[in-house]
């Protein structure tokens, strides 16, 4: 349990120029909305400054002559109408503010929906061995915190942090045309007040890694207790899980409270500095007041600028934080979406197939049944279902050999069953044909061409899978089954459903065909989820049909009936079957029987039988208690 | 939400010190303008320096506590809301634990961990805001407009008319941005449900080529959410300058009565300035209001969420009887099942005896309602009605963990936990030592291919125990129950993924190792219940036929039909 997460990076980015250039490129075709916003931001800041200088002129103006003499709409002139430009830069000021706010949303939002676009596209193209490292927290972490620190970052980064540079620079300068001694103080405490804010900004990161690890930690255990609870109830675990639990929760507390208080402190303390700065600022006035080089309205003014300083200031170091955040996540979603894609180098295409009149073939439009692969050259060569395994050796990890100088064929149109202790080899092989992983020697034949030359997609069309562990999706009965063929018909889907014996339980569903099915199929057992997947393959209706322990959850009476309807289903076609149930294997044509990796015997049932050797063994066994 | 507050306790000082400081901190902060308002009336026209630095020293002492003060909040403000969150978790945690299968059922498991997750953060937050925030912010307000009112009542007025205005502005923006959020919260949850889900079907969706139709699915979900996005911030983004638009207009208000006070002299222009510092310091207080506000409305779909499982009655809890079952007899007597989201009956009226040591074999077709007979027996449901008897006893009357550590079950569903291989099985006996260990797995069969792993029992399982092949987990989870050494252990399906000869070896070896522990055996192949003492027909949830192996194949149809079809076509 302390290994979960070991994949997870919280590093600092590590090429902070390279991603922040990359990252630009997703808005490089808004570069004029952009350049609108930073002028309207620009604008915004410099009003704001504005409005607070003119502060001094209405006291010193607008009041201070005014005080013991007579009040006239004439005398007021000059007032009313400072009055009136501080009313309107104000007004202004927040309307650019506003219109620059309401574009960065659009922009934002547009750039973050791009990013997820192009992530999710590219993880379709990656092989499984890259899903087969990292655990789903890992990799859902891209889609929820990474993408939403880029968003934090774009969306208040961009603005505030430029608004905020702009006030500093501008204060800045308002402050030393008043008085440079004064801005010299101010400068003096502020610059103490950021180097420890810069302090405790490190031991921020630092504490802010340890916390973002422990949460990690803390919420992969409670989704594996959450998917493994009836276990827990069924060993009487609770408790133990209880005191797991509290560790982990408790490690988290502490990481996270130790994180917050460092994050937090920065606010207190850059907002009481500038009451400190507030105060010597005062004194510093009044005195300059006193010796004659400083007059109330400046001085008014001034205090302002100084209150107006310090508030930017720590707003750009939350932005730095928030930025140097941004960037790791965007480093790290780039590296996903930069990770080798599947290897497809395959030319050949799978098309349908037709006869010209003198019975030579030829390229159909439309499906036929019938299929051919085309090769770059133009050459068809009829889709038989001629598969051939040729020395193939392979391993998963490069260190323990799965498969070794594995040989055999499958004629075409014959049913060829898989036999064997598991983990001998027999899922492996499927994953083969179908180039889920590639193998390290050897070759693979269907047809007479090299699966490596086979376009990835074609291959996968051509065969059609019931996998071991059956996975459905959210989302209709109905549609379920027409994720064989997108463009099947409510019909040819019932009829593939009837075709599995699937047609029964799904008819005595609450909705029938339009009963929604819910996390992969959690509503349904076992054998009705096997049998869906079947109608699922059944209506696909590819030349190669790969069966991975199909039916090994659905009682013998159901399989027999399914059995018959695949056997229409397989005429004329290849099929693989891997089963541990020998009734299943009884009727294949050929039986390849796997030990570690090594094929051991092959041959027809009854020639098996006659070898006495494994598998007359594995059929027998069943006999062996009598 | 009594349950939630009482999270609190255990880090109450905190919880209530830090507003307690943060008061301190705020009279601090109000003072300051006023003493510069002194300077500037009392201190520059004095001409007298000594006067200035005596006022502006007490300035500066007061930042300083401030600033300790303000310290001091923010480690206790961290350490109460982080604290009771922590307590929060661990009160939902519980709960869940707590849980029956039917309460489990009840919700979605991928609900119960945002709930553990997001919604506790949330609240947590909610919190921290509070006692931050919602404590400062009013107490600010108060204590500023106390010295303001003190300073100049006329100018006071503007605020009863400006506040107002704003708060009113702001709750009406708030009510139309909370629907909004919500439905972009759906969205984004939307998304990662459809992301996840590609996650697990991977292996399908590139079996049968589906990727750019999952692309097209993803990004119209991905779509969906930018435009909901794009609306809440739309309309987010206009408290800025809403909040700018109301102080200043408040400032120009107080500068126009204010000077127009100052040149008729009935006030200083030192009180002045110092009354704008407290129009900022109101204003904000009032802005930090209503953010404070939305955030608690926010939080209160997370607060029902939460009360939803803390609240959830245990349907299943401890009988009264402290002793543990006397043998491994079954008694079912005329019992009926229903799930609470079912339709129908899962078993009807089953009659059932079992004598203690006795070897049953379950057969029957798919929903049949083999499984749903036998969870009634760990008491991971109820009976809807008739009688269970268990050990002697009715399964109610026994405390959970005597009852369940005397029967062990080894589920459809084989959950392997992240950890080793040894850690896994020892979730059957926590003390069992490195040879009750082996023993157990020699017996199911999976000491050989656990030795054959480079790192044998000490292998790493990583999420789900993927590296293992079906069969494998099984072989593991039958070990795991092996070692809890049980009175009755029920196998559902366990050995469907295992082929035969493994299976015989392992029902051999159950056979020799389990003479005296009732076993039952739910199977789909003839063969595994062919030699056990009796075999159950089960049928749309009724017990159809009880009977040796061998007499059902000489009266019962259903066995019949199974068995001709397994055995059909062996040459002896």
């Amino acid at each position: 349990m302390s290994r979960r997460g070991r994949n997870f990076n919280y590093e600092k980015p590590e090429n902070i120029n390279a991603t922040l250039r990359r990252l630009l490129t997703y808005v490089s075709d808004k570069m004029l909305l952009i350049g609108l916003v930073l002028v309207l931001v620009m604008s915004s800041s410099v009003l704001s400054i504005y409005a607070v200088k003119l502060v001094e002129p209405i006291i010193n103006e607008g009041i201070i002559p005014l005080i013991g003499k007579e009040i006239t709409s004439e005398s007021l002139a000059v007032f009313v109408r400072l009055l009136v430009i501080l009313g309107i830069v104000s007004l202004l000021s927040a309307l650019f503010e506003y219109i620059s706010a309401k574009i960065m949303a659009r922009v934002t939002n547009n750039t973050l929906n791009r990013i997820r676009n192009e992530l999710f596209s590219k993880m379709q193209k990656l092989p499984l061995s890259y899903f087969d490292r990292y655990t789903h927290g890992e990799l859902m972490a891209h889609y929820t915190s990474d993408v939403g620190v880029i968003r934090e970052a774009i969306s208040q980064g961009i603005t505030t942090f430029l608004s905020s540079i702009i006030t500093i620079v501008g204060v800045f300068i308002m402050m030393l045309s008043y008085s440079v001694m004064m801005t010299l103080v101010v400068m003096a405490l502020l610059g103490l007040t950021f180097l420890v804010i810069l302090l405790f900004a490190k031991k921020s990161m630092n504490n802010f890694k340890a916390q973002q690890a422990t949460i990690a930690v803390l919420n992969g255990y409670m989704e594996e207790m959450m998917n493994g609870q009836k276990v827990v109830k069924v060993f009487v675990h609770e408790n133990r899980v209880r005191d797991e639990f509290f560790a982990v929760n408790e490690k988290a507390r502490k990481a996270s409270t130790k994180a917050n208080i460092y994050a937090g402190i920065v606010g207190p303390i850059s907002n009481n500095m500038s009451h400190v700065n507030y105060a010597v600022c005062s004194i510093l006035g009044a005195y300059l007041c006193i010796i004659g080089r400083m007059n109330v309205g400046r001085l008014a003014s001034f205090l302002m600028y100084s209150r107006n300083i310090s508030h930017p200031l720590s707003r750009v170091t939350q932005n730095f934080n928030a930025l140097i955040s941004a960037i790791a996540g965007a480093e790290r979603i780039f590296k996903a979406i930069d990770t080798k894609e599947e290897i497809d180098e395959g030319k050949v295409t799978l098309v349908p197939l037709t006869f010209d009149l003198d019975n030579s073939l030829l390229q159909a439009e439309q499906r036929t049944g019938l299929w051919a692969w085309k090769k770059p050259d133009g050459e068809l060569v009829r889709l038989r279902g001629d598969v051939r395994f040729i020395d193939v050796d392979f391993s998963y990890d490069g260190k323990k050999q799965v498969l070794n100088n594995v040989s055999f064929y499958a004629k075409p149109g014959q049913k060829i069953a898989f036999v064997g202790a598991t983990g001998a080899g027999k899922t492996t092989i499927t994953n083969l044909i179908n180039r889920f992983y590639d193998i390290q020697a050897g070759q693979i034949l269907y047809d007479g061409i090299d699966v490596r030359e086979i376009e990835k997609d074609s291959l996968r069309r051509s065969l059609s899978f019931v996998l071991q562990d059956t996975h459905l999706f959210t989302g209709t009965v109905m549609d379920n089954i027409r994720y064989g063929k997108l463009d099947a018909t409510d019909e040819q889907c019932i009829k593939a459903a009837r075709l599995a014996n699937a047609n029964e339980f799904i008819e005595m569903l609450p909705e029938g065909y339009n009963t929604v099915l819910t996390g992969d199929g959690a509503n349904l057992s076992q054998g009705q989820r096997q049998l869906l997947s079947i109608a699922r393959a059944a209506v696909a209706d590819a030349p190669v049909l790969v069966l991975d322990e199909a039916t090994s959850s659905i009682d013998t009476r159901t399989e027999k009936l399914i059995e018959e309807g695949m056997d229409n289903l397989m005429a004329g076609r290849t099929v693989f079957v891997i089963a541990h149930r020998l009734s299943t294997v009884r009727n294949s044509n050929a039986i390849v029987v796997l030990d570690n990796g090594e094929i051991i015997e092959r041959g027809s049932h009854s020639s098996l039988l006659k070898q006495r050797g494994q598998y007359y063994k594995l059929y027998t066994g069943q006999f062996e208690l009598d | 939400m009594k349950k939630i507050l009482s999270c609190t306790r255990k880090y109450l000082p905190f919880i209530i010190m830090t507003p307690i400081i943060i008061m301190v901190e705020v009279l601090l902060e109000v003072n300051i303008p006023l003493i510069m308002g002194k300077i500037v009336d009392y201190g520059i026209p004095s001409n007298e320096l000594s006067v200035v630095l005596n006022l502006g020293v007490r300035m500066v002492f007061m930042a300083l506590l401030s600033l300790l003060c303000g310290s001091l909040g923010t480690i206790f403000a961290s350490t109460g809301s982080i604290g009771f969150g922590s307590e929060l978790r661990k009160e939902v945690f519980n709960r869940i634990l707590d849980f029956s299968f039917e309460n489990i059922d009840s919700f979605q498991q991928s609900s119960l961990l945002t709930r553990l997750t997001t919604d506790v953060d949330f609240i947590q937050m909610g919190l921290r805001m509070t006692m931050v925030m919602a404590i400062r912010a009013p107490f600010m307000m108060i204590a500023a407009a106390t010295v303001a009112y003190g300073i100049n009542r006329e100018l006071f007025v503007v605020f009863i008319v400006v506040a107002p205005v704003l708060i009113i502005t702001i709750i009406l923006l708030a009510r139309k941005a909370v629907p909004m959020f919500r439905h972009m919260l759906t969205k984004f949850d939307g998304l990662n449900d459809r992301a996840k889900e590609y996650l697990t079907n991977v292996r399908v969706v590139k079996s049968f080529v589906r990727e750019d139709y999952e692309i097209e699915r993803f990004k119209e979900v991905n779509h969906e959410l930018m435009t909901s996005s794009i609306k809440v911030e739309g309309l987010l983004v206009l408290i800025s300058p809403i909040m700018m638009l109301a102080i200043y207009s408040a400032i120009i208000a107080i500068l126009w009565f204010g000077g127009r006070q100052i040149m008729i002299g009935t006030m200083k222009t030192g009180e002045l300035i110092s009354f704008i510092s407290y129009v900022w310091q109101i204003l904000m207080g009032l802005i930090m209001l209503a953010m404070i506000f939305m955030h608690l409305v926010r939080i209160k779909g997370s607060i029902e969420r939460i009360n939803e499982v803390l609240n959830s009655e245990c349907l299943i809890a401890d009988g009264e009887y402290q002793g543990t079952l006397e043998d491994g007899s079954i008694e079912f007597n005329d019992v009926t099942f229903r799930y609470a989201t079912g339709s129908r009956d899962a078993v009807i009226n089953a009659d059932l005896h079992i004598a203690s040591g006795e070897t049953i074999g379950i057969i029957g077709s798919t929903g049949s309602g083999k499984t749903s007979l036998v969870q009634l027996i760990a008491r991971l449901y109820d009976v809807s009605s008739g009688t269970l008897l268990v050990g002697k006893h009715n399964v109610k009357d026994y405390k959970l963990a005597n009852l369940r550590k005397e029967v062990a079950m080894v589920l459809q569903q084989n959950v392997l936990f992240s950890g080793t291989i040894r850690e896994n099985l020892l979730w059957g006996d926590e003390k069992a030592s490195q040879q009750e260990i082996i023993e157990a797995c020699k017996v199911a069969n999976a000491h050989d291919f656990i030795t054959a792993f480079p790192d044998g029992y000490e292998t790493y399982l990583g999420q789900g125990g993927v590296n293992l092949s079906g069969g494998q987990k099984q072989r593991i989870c039958i070990a795991r129950a092996l070692l809890a050494r049980p009175k009755i252990i029920i196998l559902d399906d366990s050995t469907s993924a295992v082929d035969t000869q493994t299976d015989a070896s392992i029902r051999e070896a159950l056979k020799k190792q389990l003479k005296d522990t009732t076993t039952i055996i739910i199977a789909q192949r003839v063969a595994s219940v062919m030699d056990a003492d009796r075999v159950v027909v089960i049928n749309c949830g009724e017990i159809v036929a009880v009977d040796t192996p061998e007499n059902l194949l000489k009266t019962s149809e259903i066995y019949q039909d199974i068995y001709h079809t397994q055995m059909e076509g062996v040459e002896m």
